[in-house]
């Protein structure tokens, strides 16, 4: 394999200059990764979802979450005929390692990976007293872990379950949409794992981005749309029993 | 499974706010309540209770001095904490923490115990040895003016302060009332009500406790307690705890009736894990029990020593009741599932930063404090315009 | 007003300590806090300097051209080379640096193809004591192209870059 191969490798092709500036810590100065440009969320497809943990493992990875907690996970929901209301939901260490085998019981089942939504609106940067967390030009909430106090506020107000205290840094922490990756041109680590399209990364600004088309295309909804959060995390296929 | 029923977000299974989060508002609802009792002497011209004025002050700024403690033994980085005052946030309730705190321990507490003393810290930097006349002297700010007419000024001024001072002590206990009250996350906190239920059982705190106080130091004093002021403590903490309890019923009802879809999970909590906490603790024996035995002092003449019995039991009941009245509020809105479809366990830990023992230590550390400011600033003495003649 | 002298010294001690307390927040607040809302914005970039683990598919078909090429064609097409070899930046970066582990498929097949009525009915699983009897899947399935109609299902997968 010769060099000029290697070097391609790192300078890939969308973050070849935008790398630089990237990886310097200033995406805002990079000419090819423009914040105004873009307004993240995801795409979850509910029929789609096998259950098999990938993403939760490949967030850990990427990541290093702690155990125990989890930046994103997945769900699975058992709903009966005689109980619509009341499903029954398990989630083994966060789904991480898959979900026991579901009987033929002639049952509703289906998986439901959850993460932080990246609201809009967010009840979570509202209610931090200093601005340790916020949401960027681009759409993503984020949290300036050099500033947390760890009062844990945004965690109580986060509708979702998707924040946590790290138990070590003793800050806030939760999904960041693997910001160093999308503003390299990457996707999430979560999509890149998932083997069959269940969760796809969605530039809500980007107009060759295919979610445009799905959302004319498909029923779609967000988590607790009573909240009236701004959630940007898509599901299609939702079932109404889902928390 | 490490204490779950049912289902929870996984990352909701541990809590995030622990005892320590429940003393604070506890903490902050005693100061608020022992400031109203300060203020019906100065700004209602209740005389019956003024044996109790200095006292109420100097019990409100014990426990305000340790108010902030809970709160940074809790933080991850507690040396972060100075962020509240430089970028405070505007959107967040909390963030007001820093300068409400300041502004009411400052303008308002230090402020009106100064001028209410400062006949006495001039008298005292004069005759004092030592460190203590030092201290005195600094306290009078370099000023030994105690002419009548500067008293006479104190006096208008302090008026002003107590003045400002009530609604100070409302924002103070009221705003922590808003920051459960306005997460719509949490169907156990949201409500428009908890600002409100916080302020009154707060006055129900902190007039039982400077009451209970009040009478347990006028006995170690060998004094004889003045009974028409304790009937008079007696008088507005029964009152104030009918509107207590009028409002938490009101909420209590209201939830029962619109049975909205988290009433099936948060009556399932209250029947259950907050049993004892809220059923037996905070309503039966902590408003229910006084309540009755305040009410029998109302209507039935019982004799002196009777009566001094029954507030010192309604007292110690409604300061349990309304400590358990935080549990359930703070420990009990995390001990659920968002998804409604589960519950955790609060273990408290023994020696943590956020244990058992720190709880119990901060609780008495007031105390410990409130002996040095009554060293330093007695509460009896024949100069002060408060205190009436009797009982001293 | 000599009569009320203490007063405006206390007020004097609330004046000083506003001065000294506006000096120190001059010198304490970060310098980026406020340029795009309540948050330092130099906490923007210092997020998307984190290091990357997963190095994304088009790092590895870039240099694995032919099993890109296999892959493609078959029912796996989608399922990206990092979901079941883990995460390997660093071998993109410098492939001598770390050589892949080829994974275990007894643990990595039957997660996702093991049969269970929670999964989409259109998914392809099997119970995997029944499917084969304990044979490892790659004794019938190539991992890179595992449906049988679509090429030669016995050849292994091959390792290493061209």
């Amino acid at each position: 394999m010769n060099i000029s191969r290697r070097h391609l490798l790192v300078l890939l092709p969308a973050a070849a200059v935008a790398w630089k500036f990237v990886h310097a810590g200033t995406p805002e100065d990079s000419p090819n990764y423009q914040m105004s440009e873009h307004w993240w969320g995801m795409l979850i497809d509910i029929p789609k979802c096998i259950g098999c943990g990938n993403c939760v493992r490949a967030c850990q990875t990427e990541n290093d979450v702690p155990d125990g907690f989890f930046r994103t996970w997945v769900e699975r929901y058992n709903v009966s005929d005689e109980n619509m209301t009341t499903p029954t939901v398990i989630s083994p260490d966060g789904g991480k390692e898959g979900f026991p085998i579901a009987t033929e019981d002639g049952e509703k089942y289906f998986f439901v990976p959850k993460m932080c939504n990246h609201c809009a609106d967010s009840p979570c940067t509202q209610v931090c007293p200093v601005g340790a967390t916020f949401i960027s030009p681009d759409g993503v909430v984020l949290i300036d872990q050099k500033y947390c106090l760890g009062c844990a506020y945004c965690v109580q107000a986060c509708p979702y379950g998707c924040r946590y205290i790290h138990p070590e840094k003793k800050v806030a922490d939760k999904c960041t949409l693997c910001y160093h990756r999308i503003t390299k041109g990457l996707t999430t680590a979560c999509c890149e794992a998932c083997p069959t399209g269940a969760r796809q990364l969605a530039d809500l600004k980007n107009p060759k981005d295919p979610i445009h088309n799905f959302l004319k295309t498909h029923a779609v909804q967000v988590l607790k749309p009573q909240m009236a959060t701004g959630a940007k995390a898509f599901y299609n296929g939702l079932d109404g029993s889902v928390r | 499974m490490n204490g779950v029923e049912g289902y929870m977000y996984p990352n909701e299974i541990t809590l995030y706010w622990s005892v320590l989060i429940v003393l604070y508002p506890y903490i902050t609802g005693l100061v608020a309540g022992a400031f109203i009792l300060a203020s019906l002497v100065r700004v209602f011209r209740v005389e019956a209770v003024a044996p109790t004025y200095r006292l109420a002050l100097l019990t409100a700024l014990s426990f305000l001095l340790v108010a902030p403690l809970p709160l940074v033994l809790h933080l991850g980085h507690p040396f972060r904490s100075p962020e509240m005052y430089f970028t405070p946030h505007d959107t967040s309730a909390m963030a007001m923490f820093g300068y409400v705190y300041l502004w009411y321990l400052m303008a308002v507490l230090v402020f009106e115990i100064w001028l209410d003393y400062r006949q006495d810290i001039v008298l005292l930097s004069q005759q004092s040895k030592g460190v203590l006349r030092l201290v005195y002297k600094v306290m009078t700010l370099g000023s030994s003016n105690i002419s009548e007419r500067s008293l006479y000024i104190d006096e208008r001024v302090g008026w002003i302060v107590t003045l400002v001072g009530i609604p100070s002590a409302f924002l103070l206990h009221g705003y922590v009332g808003f920051i459960f009250g306005s997460i719509k996350a949490n169907p156990w906190w949201s409500s428009p009500l908890m600002p409100v239920v916080f302020i009154f059982s707060a006055m129900v705190s902190g007039i039982a406790a400077v009451m209970l106080l009040y009478m347990a130091l006028t006995k170690l004093r060998r004094q004889k307690i003045d009974i028409r002021c304790v009937d008079t403590i007696a008088m507005y903490m029964f009152y104030i705890f009918i509107i207590d309890f009028s409002l938490e019923m009101l909420d209590l009802i209201h939830r029962i009736y619109e049975a909205d879809e988290s009433f099936r999970s948060l009556n399932f909590m209250a029947h259950t894990k907050l049993f004892f906490s809220q059923i037996v603790l905070q309503i039966l024996l902590g408003t229910l029990l006084p309540l009755i035995l305040l009410f029998l002092t109302q209507v039935v003449k019982f004799k002196e020593i009777v009566r001094e019995r029954m507030y010192v039991v309604s007292g110690c009941l409604a300061l349990i009741g309304i400590f358990a009245m935080r549990w359930n509020v703070v420990i009990g809105g995390q001990l659920f599932s968002k998804s409604f479809l589960g519950y955790t366990t609060y273990k408290v830990d023994l020696v943590t930063k956020e244990g058992l023992l720190a709880a119990v230590g901060l609780t008495i550390l007031p105390l410990f404090f409130l002996w040095g400011l009554m060293k330093l600033l007695p509460p009896w003495t024949a100069t002060s315009a408060h205190t009436a003649a009797a009982g001293d | 007003m000599k009569d009320a002298v203490h007063l405006f010294r206390f007020a004097g001690l609330f004046v000083i300590a506003f001065i000294v307390f506006l000096v120190v927040r001059g010198y304490v607040v970060p310098k980026s806090f406020g340029e795009y809302g309540h948050y330092r914005a130099a906490a923007i970039g210092e997020i998307a300097a984190l290091p990357v683990k997963f190095a994304g598919h088009d790092a590895c078909e870039s240099c694995h051209t032919d099993i890109a090429d296999t892959k493609l064609k078959g029912k796996h097409a989608h399922v990206n080379c990092e979901a079941c070899h883990g995460a390997l930046a660093v071998h993109a970066i410098d492939p001598t640096a770390l050589t892949p582990t080829k994974p275990d498929t007894a643990v990595l097949c039957i997660r996702c193809h093991t049969a269970t009525a929670a999964k989409p009915k259109d998914f392809p699983q099997v119970d995997p004591a029944d499917h084969s009897g304990g044979a490892p899947c790659q004794t019938c399935h190539n991992p890179h192209s595992p449906a049988f109609d679509q090429g030669p299902a016995a050849a292994p997968a091959a390792g290493g870059a061209k």
